[in-house]
């Protein structure tokens, strides 16, 4: 449903006096939304190397100056908020034009009226909101506080409403953590690409045209949530308009140069981020569109590659500025303040060639030229077809500053074809197409305590899960076990989606992303994405039982809460299909237990392997396992082995983990891989050509996604000491990168104790 | 003759036979060229003073495990091997402590067509026979010092040997990777290094010399051991040093990355 793009709008392009579209090869893009054609069409692939690229303007440099030093003292303030609004809602248009220098900048705008200040968005829940602002020194304005919750509901509001025991029991023990349940669900990509490329007047006569074909014989439920959808993307268009004017743009028409394109494309996500402040608000995948106009203009004349590269570093300053007011209970989970703010670079077009182009690597080049830093999350969609010359680059720039996570292409391209996006971590959907609702995840680990004692927690001693049947013996039978995970797991499921059911049916009701939807064709696919934590837990639990002897000990409540392994068993993490077998079963059960699941809104279940830094939120609420792992001690981040786990080296860690089956956790794979540099190869050179070897021969096995972290564990503990020498050390954890120095203590030490592969 | 199959006298599939195998490291760089699958096979004769792996001394510090196992194992990883141009380096110990073990696992790697290397001393390399060395793409030839005695002093055996398995690869024209340990005040005499340099440029088959500065990462394993660990109070040679002994090696003609 995006064909309706008007002749009329069509012609008045075709008059305006610098025809935006000059020079462009044209097709079905000129008549229907469809960025992917235009971008097949006029794409320049790039099959050389970093040799053309540009350094950090002086404008640049001194623009960066600027806002490190902002970035300085947000660090020092408290709770590192430098700064926020205590009064107004935050909306598209609420606040007035901000800057940071006026002279220095040439991408304009801010999320509020100054820098790094941070906005309210209580439609999530106020309570969140509050709690935010007293956390960090700030008294929210009495104002709102008599509006919430009183005069308007909010999403947490409205999912506490029709929660029903067994959700809250569920969310209290922990089997379920990390529910966006009071703050907004992110993982929405808008296509922001559609603002530059066609301008807001074109859209917004698309988006009519989409509600008026809508004026059904019947109109139900379903039309009419759709029609009043419709008419927010409008009117959440229109304010985008009179934002971008604010700043002196009309959006209104689409972008006429390269400057123009990037400013639009960065205004249109803008509005994203002043009106939603999801989890995880992802860029999508805009360089290689951007490369079309650069590329444009330095043919022209208009534009030289210091320029060119300008305006890529200055678009990724604003992108490194974007923020939210979170909770520190929120920071558990989510550690180091991230908003995920990835951009995909690279990948191959269907038609076999590569859409890698060179402002892939001046996107790339922004590490080099304003220094390491977790957002933009940028994400490398590796194909074994790359261009060498960009294989090389990456692998360059991930060892020198470990900002730069890598996803199968060759992988997803079958699944989302080759204008997909990656939202968050390693959430991939197809741009302006697709959304997912996001699911956090279950604990799997406490599961299968639960499968051992009855579904009593092994903590509190309540019982959580459905009453079945306790293991009895003193030594655990794998038959057994496995017997009574697989009913639970199935309950785990059944609580688990209809908890997400009432979260998103509440987010769409309270806090709708008007915009972000606006920038979606009419008719978009949902996922319902679900997701596990504490898989090699599991897995080596499990492996532990068949292979060794683990025996029970239970406490006078009854419960089995601590186990001894005897012998030793082979464990996730070193390519022995013995345990590896388990945990792609793992992986499929629980995948085949939410497919039987009804999904809100006929979502597809899909589900991750992924905690992000939740690993160690999930570990503190967990017992002890029978795989010897004792109470409180975090899982593994992602897929990952166990730490420490896996003795057999990199690769061997890395098939395993590959072995995980995408087509049963269509949301994400996530491994982190960290290794130092001397293990990597004795010269530069050789360490270059095995980080592409292993990227290659990970993902040719299948692997989905890859952190590759390049450093030894002597820097980190000193930048636990030093930080103020490390202002901008970076480090992959699970599908984002962060600023070492803004994690927690004890996610510091979690990601110290994490496996180095080390050997040299 | 034409026309007519002779089987090989080694089948593609390895006879049944075991080795005593300490521990695999499947993500190896720095044991040849690429990523490469190392077997660290256990037993040596030598006993240096700074061995990092005093671990691996004795061949009853592994586990006996079949070389079909080895070579099963090393296929599950084969496709991460030829992506990152490497392969499998047979390491330890002293790998032909175990010679008919190492033709096995040798024979199996080139029937799935994967590179090998051999880490040796030479110390032993009358133990692999012609059958053997043909199995072996490059050999990592570690030759401890130039002079007898200092030889002597360092491993506790003669140097003849390894200098005698040098010459013979070199008729062989067989790849050789020369590895120097550079020890301050045992290995750092700048006269026995040239000589060194002059004599492996003359075999006209060394391809690299890598130089490895001393470092104590295996000293807590001599702890662990009990055993006394006799280069306790040695420091790291100094970079600037250690770029000397490189330039001696170039000096000669040799590429020394």
């Amino acid at each position: 449903m995006d064909t309706l793009l008007t002749e009329s709008v069509v012609a008045s392009l075709a008059g305006a006096p610098a025809n935006p579209w000059r020079g462009f090869a044209t097709g079905a893009w000129r008549h229907e939304v469809n960025v992917r054609d235009f971008i097949l069409r006029n794409v320049l692939p790039y099959e050389g190397d970093g040799g053309f690229l540009a350094g950090a303007t002086p404008r640049t440099r001194a623009l960066w100056d600027k806002v490190a030093e902002l970035l300085k003292a947000e660090r020092a303030a408290k709770g590192g908020v430098l700064d926020t609004d205590t009064e107004r809602v935050s909306s598209i248009t609420a606040h007035a034009p901000g800057y940071i220098d006026r002279e220095l900048e040439i991408i304009l705008g801010l999320q509020t009226d100054a820098p790094l200040k941070r906005a309210i968005m209580p439609f999530g829940g106020w309570r969140t909101v509050k709690s935010g602002l007293e956390a960090y020194g700030f008294t929210p304005s009495p104002t709102l506080e008599a509006v919430f919750p009183a005069l308007r509901k909010t999403h947490n509001d409205g999912v506490f409403d029709v929660y029903t025991d067994e959700m809250l029991r569920c969310r209290k023990s922990g089997v379920i953590t990390g529910l966006p349940d009071s703050y907004g669900r992110g993982r929405i990509i808008g296509d922001y690409r559609r603002l530059a490329l066609y301008g807001a007047a074109a859209l917004i006569a698309d988006k009519t045209a989409q509600l008026e074909s809508l004026a059904l014989d019947r109109i139900d439920e379903h039309t009419l949530r759709l029609r009043e959808e419709l008419a927010e993307q409008l009117r959440a268009l229109q304010e985008l308009v009179a934002m971008a004017a604010s700043y002196g743009f009309d959006v209104a028409r689409p972008a006429a140069d390269a400057r123009e394109a990037v400013q639009w494309t960065y205004l249109a996500y803008l509005a994203a981020v002043k009106e939603a402040n999801g989890a995880a608000m992802s860029l999508g995948r805009v360089s290689s569109f951007l490369d079309v106009y650069i590329e444009r203009d330095i043919r022209d004349g208009a534009l030289t590659e210091a320029q060119a590269q300008e305006l890529i570093d200055q678009f990724v300053i604003k992108l490194r500025m974007v923020r939210f007011l979170r909770t520190p209970e929120y920071d558990q989970l989510f550690s180091g303040d991230p908003t995920w703010v990835t951009e995909c670079l690279g990948g191959m077009a269907l038609d076999g060639r590569t859409l890698v182009t060179r402002t892939s690597f001046r996107t790339l080049n922004t590490l080099n030229n304003l220094g390491p830093a977790p957002e933009p999350n940028l994400t490398v969609l590796w194909s074994e077809r790359l261009p060498e010359g960009f294989k090389r680059f990456c692998a360059e720039t991930s060892i020198k500053t470990c900002s730069v996570q890598y996803e199968n292409d060759d992988l997803m391209r079958d699944h989302w074809g080759d204008d997909y996006g990656i939202a968050c971590c390693v959430s991939a959907m197809r741009i302006g197409k697709q959304m997912q609702f996001f699911g956090a995840r279950a604990n799997l680990a406490k599961t299968l305590l639960y499968a051992i004692n009855g579904g009593r927690d092994e903590i509190s001693g309540e019982q959580v899960g459905p009453a079945f049947a306790p293991v009895t013996g003193d030594v655990l039978d794998y038959d057994d076990v496995v017997a009574r995970l697989l009913p639970m797991m199935e309950w785990l499921a059944k609580a688990y989606m209809n908890t997400l059911n009432a979260i998103h049916y509440m987010h769409d009701k309270y806090m709708y992303e008007r915009l972000e939807m606006a920038l979606h064709d009419r008719d978009v696919l949902r996922t319902m994405a679900c997701g596990i934590a504490g898989l090699s837990v599991v897995a080596d639990s499990l492996s532990a039982i068949r292979h060794a002897t683990v025996r029970v000990e239970r406490d006078d409540r009854g419960l089995a809460t601590d186990f001894t392994v005897e012998g030793e068993y082979p464990a996730f993490g070193n390519n022995d299909h013995r345990v590896d077998d388990i945990a792609v079963w793992l992986v499929e059960s629980f995948m085949n237990a939410l497919r039987k699941q009804k999904a809100y809104r006929d979502a597809l279940p899909t589900q991750s392997v992924l905690t992000i830094t939740s690993n160690v939120v999930y570990g503190k609420k967990t017992g002890n396992t029978p795989d010897g792992r004792k109470a409180g001690q975090p899982f593994a981040p992602g897929a990952n082995p166990m730490h420490g786990r896996d003795r057999k080296g990199a690769i061997a860690s890395m098939a395993s983990v590959a072995k995980l089956p995408y087509a049963h956790a269509q949301d994400g794979i996530s491994y982190t891989f960290t290794i130092v540099p001397g293990a990597l190869g004795p010269t530069e050179g050789e360490r270059v050509a095995n980080l592409v070897g292993m990227l290659d021969g990970y993902m040719a096995q299948g692997g989905h996604h890859m952190n590759v972290n390049v450093f030894d564990r002597d820097t980190l503990l000193h930048a636990m000491d030093h930080p103020e020498l490390y202002p901008q050390l970076t480090i992959r954890v699970s599908g984002y990168a962060v600023n070492f120095i803004k994690l927690t203590r004890e996610q510091q030490l979690d990601v110290i104790s994490r496996t180095f592969h080390d050997k040299h | 003759m034409t026309g007519i199959d002779i089987p090989s006298v080694r089948a593609a599939s390895p006879p049944p036979v075991s080795g005593w195998v300490h521990s695999v490291e499947t993500g190896g760089t720095v044991d040849g060229p690429g990523i490469r699958y190392v077997l660290f096979l256990a037993g040596c004769p030598l006993r240096c003073l700074y061995c990092h792996n005093p671990d691996t001394q004795h061949m009853h510090d592994g586990r006996r495990i079949d070389a079909a196992d080895v070579l099963a194992d090393i296929e599950a990883t084969a496709g991460f091997l030829r992506h990152g141009h490497g392969g499998v380096t047979l390491s330890g110990g002293e790998p032909l402590v175990q010679p008919e073990f190492c033709a096995a696992i040798l024979r199996g790697c080139k029937a799935m067509g994967l590179h090998t290397a051999l880490d040796t001393s030479g110390f032993l390399g009358n133990h692999a026979d012609d059958y053997l060395l043909a199995d072996v793409d490059l050999v990592l030839l570690d030759i401890k010092a130039f002079k007898e005695s200092t030889y002597r002093e360092l491993t506790g055996a003669p140097l003849r040997p390894t200098l005698e398995f040098a010459e013979r690869l070199a008729l062989m024209r067989k790849p050789v990777w020369l590895r120097y340990v550079l020890v301050p005040g045992l290995t750092d005499d700048l006269g026995q290094i040239a000589g060194l340099a002059e004599f492996a440029a003359g075999l006209g088959n060394v391809e690299r010399v890598d130089v490895l500065p001393f470092h104590k990462m295996g000293e807590h394993k001599w702890q662990a051991l009990g055993r006394p660990y006799r280069l306790a109070r040695t420091q790291p040679p100094d970079p600037a040093l250690t770029a000397r002994v490189r330039g001696l090696f170039r000096d000669a003609g040799l590429n020394v990355p």
